[in-house]
């Protein structure tokens, strides 16, 4: 129809052709697969110690003495006990309390930099914050054991109602946590405030509404399951929190609710019995890992629970 | 003479009478009936550096429609968003002049902006129902007017409802999520819901530009009929809308107000070139 489309002789084939170039492409390829692959082959082998060992540990205690069993004292010369309730409650425990104080604490402060604060001092607000999340764990457990409890926790529940407060105890480890957990849980709820569309706030105030209903009433509800997702992922890093529990909760394995006295959670224990002199290959070593699989799992359910909300949540409002 | 338009006009005056009788004829402001809501005076208006109004002086009669048309970008809706201060929420907004709701000074530092859009309610371009049920989408504005009896909740709910012509459809789910009805529902469900809170006031920006035809009809439909309890300002890009729903039509271009007059004279006789130009299409 149209004689100026006739093909052109002089057009470069479409063959793909040998040269140096695609050569360097496939090795910049190779090269960068590798690299991915390293960390995920670590996780990998993490996992396989961690399965291997676990049966190892299971092969000499009973599941049921795990379980059932309410002691833990891997250490006794005479009879070791394994039951990890101990352990995980401790953990759970001093989790607790950060979520009681961290939560909340992120939450409104997310609050404020998403639906209240100006751009400039968000711009200034938010470094900060992060600023918070850069302080080595280690700083925070040590600020815990020579400031908040001398300080602060005794004062007010020694001398002044008269409980009884170690140099070691959960409230402690639990305040710093929930302080070192602030930053997540702002930085992952600010993202998830401010995702609510804008329109929902117009809306919200062409009504009538004041700032803080449009908050409360519409921006919260909206936000809930983001919320709860950035709730739970900060939750398991309290959970995995080690070195601050480990220097101001103290490693004294009681089963108890008493957040005044000294517990010792399952990262505190995997710290003491690495330190230790545990024998490769004994029981109490083996114990260690056992632990740490249990500490993996649970942290591994909150994300992968966390991650399904907040992207079913996402999806809501696109 | 503008043919296409008057078409329209005539098929809007036959099917239905303007709701106060049409022996106003042309004059503006002859009747009680035509006083105005909303006054501006010099209106100018700045984002940051970029001044986005000039000199708006105008008035909105009371329970019309006055319709406000021109090119994207011709401050139309930047107009509409003064009215019930809306604009305050943009960051380094900034306006000068005032704006009268009977006789009172909306940009008054003793105005509470709060009340201000309870008695100015606004629907927004791309309806925006909150996340919640039907029942508490409407029932949302005379909550946080601290209404907690649910009786009353329910009867305000089913009467706004009915006014927004969406009783019928939505009444036996209630309860369900505002975002499971379809578009056109939820434009609707949001104009019960603004009406909800008692306006006298009603803006509306570009309330039907998301619809299909039929629910574009529904509105419209909608719209006419409230004009009868509310002052509707309507802003749209749908020449043909602002012909049959309104009668009062503005036309702003390059953010000054060209034009201000009778629907029908705006579209029949328009008395600027501009006006001219844009409503028989020959820019914008």
């Amino acid at each position: 129809m149209s004689s100026e489309f006739s093909p052109s002789t002089s057009r470069p084939s479409l063959y793909r052709r040998w040269t140096l170039s695609t050569l360097k492409e496939q090795s910049i390829r190779v090269l960068l697969f590798a690299c991915a692959l390293v960390s995920v082959a670590t996780t990998i082998g993490i996992i396989g110690i961690l399965v291997v060992e676990t049966g190892l540990f299971f092969s000499q205690v009973s599941v049921g003495a795990f379980f059932g069993d309410t002691v833990w004292a891997p250490q006794s010369s005479d009879e070791p006990r394994f039951g990890i309730w101990p352990l995980a409650c401790g953990t759970f425990l001093v989790a607790g309390v950060a979520g009681l104080i961290g939560l909340p604490m992120g939450l409104l402060a997310a609050l404020y930099l998403s639906e209240y604060a100006s751009e400039r001092s968000r711009s200034i607000l938010k470094p900060i914050l992060e600023v918070l999340a850069g302080i080595p764990s280690i700083v925070f457990g040590y600020f815990g054991l020579v400031f908040v409890t001398p300080y602060v926790l005794q004062p007010i529940f020694m001398n002044g109602l008269g409980i009884d407060v170690g140099p070691f105890n959960v409230l402690s480890a639990g305040i710093v946590v929930g302080i070192m957990i602030i930053p997540t849980i702002s930085s992952l709820s600010e993202d998830v405030l401010r995702s609510v569309p804008q329109g929902l706030r117009e809306a919200g105030l062409a009504l009538g509404s004041t700032k803080f209903d449009v908050s409360v009433r519409i921006i919260l509800p909206a936000a809930l399951s983001g919320i709860i997702a950035a709730f739970l992922l900060a939750l398991s890093r309290a959970i995995g929190e080690t070195m601050a529990v480990t220097i101001a909760a103290g490693s004294q394995p009681d089963l108890t609710l008493n957040v005044f006295r000294p517990v010792e959670t399952m990262t505190a224990y995997i710290v003491l019995i690495s330190l230790g002199e545990a024998a490769e290959g004994s029981i109490e070593k083996r114990s260690l890992y056992v632990v740490a699989m249990s500490l993996f799992l649970i942290t591994l359910a909150m994300n992968i629970v966390a991650r399904f909300i907040l992207r079913r949540y996402r999806n809501e409002y696109q | 003479m503008l043919p296409s338009f008057s078409k329209v006009i005539a098929e809007k005056n036959a099917n239905q009478p303007p709701a106060h009788g049409t022996q106003v004829a042309h004059g503006v402001g002859d009747s009680p009936l035509h006083i105005p809501k909303i006054e501006t005076r010099d209106l100018n208006f700045f984002y940051g550096q970029r001044q986005a109004l000039f000199n708006i002086t105008m008035s909105v009669p009371q329970r019309n429609v006055t319709a406000l048309i021109g090119p994207s970008g011709c401050g139309k809706s930047t107009f509409l968003r003064t009215l019930n201060r809306m604009n305050d929420i943009v960051d380094g907004a900034r306006v000068e002049g005032t704006v009268l709701l009977e006789g009172i000074d909306i940009y008054n530092p003793n105005v509470d902006v709060v009340a201000l859009r309870k008695r100015v309610g606004m629907v927004f371009q791309k309806s925006n129902p909150f996340p919640k049920s039907v029942f508490d989408n409407v029932a949302y504005g005379p909550r946080i007017g601290g209404l907690t009896d649910r009786r009353k909740l329910m009867e305000i709910v089913e009467s706004c409802l009915k006014r927004a012509a969406l009783w019928e459809e939505v009444s036996h789910r209630l309860k369900d999520s505002a975002l499971a009805l379809s578009g056109g529902q939820q434009q609707r469900l949001c104009i019960a819901r603004a009406l909800a809170t008692d306006p006298e006031v009603l803006l509306m920006d570009e309330p039907a530009s998301a619809l299909d035809p039929a629910s574009t009809a529904r509105v419209e439909d909608l719209i006419f009929e409230l004009r009868r309890n509310y002052t509707i300002v309507i802003v749209t890009h749908n020449m043909q809308q602002a012909a049959r729903v309104s009668e009062y039509t503005a036309f702003f271009f390059q953010g000054k107000l060209i034009e201000i007059d009778k629907t029908d004279q705006i579209f029949t006789k328009p008395k600027e070139k501009e006006t001219e130009d844009y409503i028989t299409g020959r820019f914008g």
